[in-house]
């Protein structure tokens, strides 16, 4: 778990310098998923940067695209992409646009606007049900994603549709733009929700990378039913100021604050 | 219309397995073949545009050819969003097929006329936006569709359309295609209302008025070579169409004179009104409300040309 570790330091340290650099939002959002995507691309998605279009590798879409520059740290610590692109994120004439896009080698799919991450993810995955593959498919959510009917047009759908194949992990760390999740639209026990809609739950934490690893790596949940994996999360976890604030969502780490905020970072991953 | 579409495209699914069909619950009586020779490759997402949408570019993206199919305006506006970002912007195999273009559901009402379709399609980077006019364009049109590699829309008919076309036709995306010469002035329709041109055509023909009739079958991308000529030869051009006044073949056609810097003797657009339709009444009974019956369009094209 050491790499795992060292990636998702390393996705916090990246975002803070990024967002800094661009003076763009969301480092809370993608603080937040961090230790879940190190895992992901450290121990569970089958996927190669020497070959990024592998036809059998694992699918990963990011729905909830405003924390791109996450992802982006993770394709540049493994190889997808060159790391000097971090350094011209959200620039004129750069390669890395805020919302995730599928322009940057590993990125299998666009998002940005919320509510479009699963509705795709469920079109792959029954095309990969019709070709007869083993190839999997993971699609990480947010609080504002699942408040999206689009959303849940696709979670009634995969379970009618028994997508074994499809994995949606919710970054759940209960904030969105405008306020925490319970202000704004309460899902309030979403376990029980997604539960009722047909679909295997596991609620996890979402900072500890052994329960992450061991729930990922278990899917599917059950052999009829698509899996679903609550992971409880801090927004803007690694900044003890910014945690769980709703600010957060915006803020980027302004010069005078960022190396003090690196260290801590560094530190707390010792 | 309809009908021959999804004849067409049975046929062509029978040889063809990358051919996927997700429908929104819509399609009673016509889809069933479908759903039923190839139950794999059938979806009913529910009544869930949206989601629809995103399951075809998903279902696309992995190199099959995906169907979205309902009627009027549900499989373009509701999943706009869907259509624009997901399928336009990853240039996904997606085929949006709407049964029912223009005020084709008549007495149901707004909720159910796509008046706006043209428009909005065809403002979409990658989108083909396609208008068969009769069944012998929709039979071809629905090869074509399937022939081309990437995200287009279809503005399918309803039922009992008359044949426009006497014979075979030559069909190729972008090309225009003359169901009539005329030397006077061009008429350029696009879709179904091609039967009521070409009935105010032969009106005019009696009073010795010569139409060149031309279905634009394909607004996006626009012929432009038919455009020029139209002005060149015939002098200028009135275009027609079911669909509002702003953004659909007219303006497109508009767009073309512009940029070309062609300056015709006479040029104008018979569409919709720009307002919502609320008149309760069947499809050829609107269109005459509207100005595009026969007589109607008849009369439009000699005020155009001061006759």
């Amino acid at each position: 778990m050491e790499n795992c570790k060292k990636i998702a330091t390393r996705i916090r340290t990246d975002a803070v310098r990024m967002t800094n650099r661009a003076k763009s939002g969301h480092v809370g959002s993608m603080l937040s998923m961090a230790d879940i995507i190190a895992v992901l691309y450290e121990k569970i998605l089958k996927v190669d940067p020497k070959n990024p279009d592998m036809p059998e590798r694992d699918r990963f879409i990011l729905s909830k695209g405003h924390a791109a520059a996450g992802v982006y740290s993770a394709l540049a610590q493994k190889g997808f992409i060159p790391e000097e692109w971090l350094e011209r994120y959200y620039c004129d004439d750069g390669k890395l646009m805020g919302h995730i896009s599928h322009k940057v080698p590993g990125v299998e799919f666009s998002t940005g606007s919320l509510g479009h991450g699963l509705p795709v993810a469920t079109g792959m995955a029954i095309a990969a049900r019709y070709a007869k593959s083993d190839r999997r498919i993971f699609v990480m959510s947010s609080d504002g994603d699942m408040n999206e009917g689009s959303t849940w047009e696709a979670i009634l759908f995969a379970a009618q549709e028994h997508l074994s194949n499809l994995t949606l992990i919710i970054d759940y760390n209960q904030v969105q733009a405008l306020g925490h999740s319970e202000d704004v639209i309460d899902l309030r026990d979403l376990k029980v929700k997604l539960e009722a809609f047909g679909w295997a739950v596991r609620e996890i934490d979402g900072h500890n990378y052994e329960e992450i690893e061991s729930a990922l790596s278990s899917v599917p949940f059950d052999g009829n039913k698509p899996s679903a994996v609550i992971a409880n999360t801090i927004k803007c976890k690694g900044i003890p100021a910014l945690e769980d604030t709703v600010k957060s969502h915006y803020k980027f780490i302004p010069d005078e604050e960022i190396e003090a905020v690196i260290k801590h970072i560094e530190e707390e991953a010792k | 219309m309809r009908a021959v579409f999804n004849k067409v495209l049975l046929e062509r699914a029978k040889n063809d397995p990358r051919i996927h069909m997700v429908l929104a619950d819509i399609g009673y009586g016509e889809i069933e073949p479908f759903r039923d020779t190839f139950p794999e490759r059938y979806y009913n997402v529910g009544v869930a545009e949206q989601n629809m949408t995103g399951v075809a570019c998903g279902i696309a993206m992995e190199g099959n050819i995906a169907v979205t199919y309902s009627i009027a305006n549900f499989p373009t506006l509701r999943c706009l969003e869907q259509i624009r970002n997901d399928v336009c912007y990853h240039n996904a195999n997606v085929k949006i097929v709407i049964i029912g273009g223009g005020v084709s559901y008549g007495p149901l009402g707004m909720s159910h006329h796509s008046t706006e379709d043209i428009a909005i399609m065809r403002a979409l980077p990658n989108m083909v936006v396609c208008v068969p006019c009769d069944n012998n364009e929709a039979i071809a049109a629905t090869h074509a569709m399937l022939d081309y590699d990437g995200p287009f829309y279809y503005r399918c008919g309803y039922k009992g359309e008359k044949d426009i076309h006497s014979g075979p036709i030559d069909f190729k995306l972008g090309k225009a295609i003359t169901v009539r010469e005329g030397k006077d002035v061009t008429l350029m329709f696009a879709g179904p209302v091609g039967i009521n041109v070409l009935h105010a055509a032969d009106m005019l023909e009696k009073e010795g008025i010569s139409c060149r009739v031309v279905s634009m079958h394909t607004i996006k991308p626009i012929d432009k070579e038919a455009i020029i000529d139209a002005v060149k030869n015939t002098g200028g051009i009135i275009t027609i169409e079911e669909h509002n006044l702003s953004g659909g073949l007219g303006s497109a056609v508009a767009e073309v004179i512009c940029d070309e810097h062609l300056s015709p003797k006479a040029f104008k657009r018979i569409a919709l009104p720009d307002v919502n339709v609320s008149l309760i009444g069947h499809q050829a009974w609107i269109r005459e409300q509207y100005g595009m019956g026969d007589e109607g369009i008849a009369a439009q094209i000699k005020e155009a040309l001061g006759k």
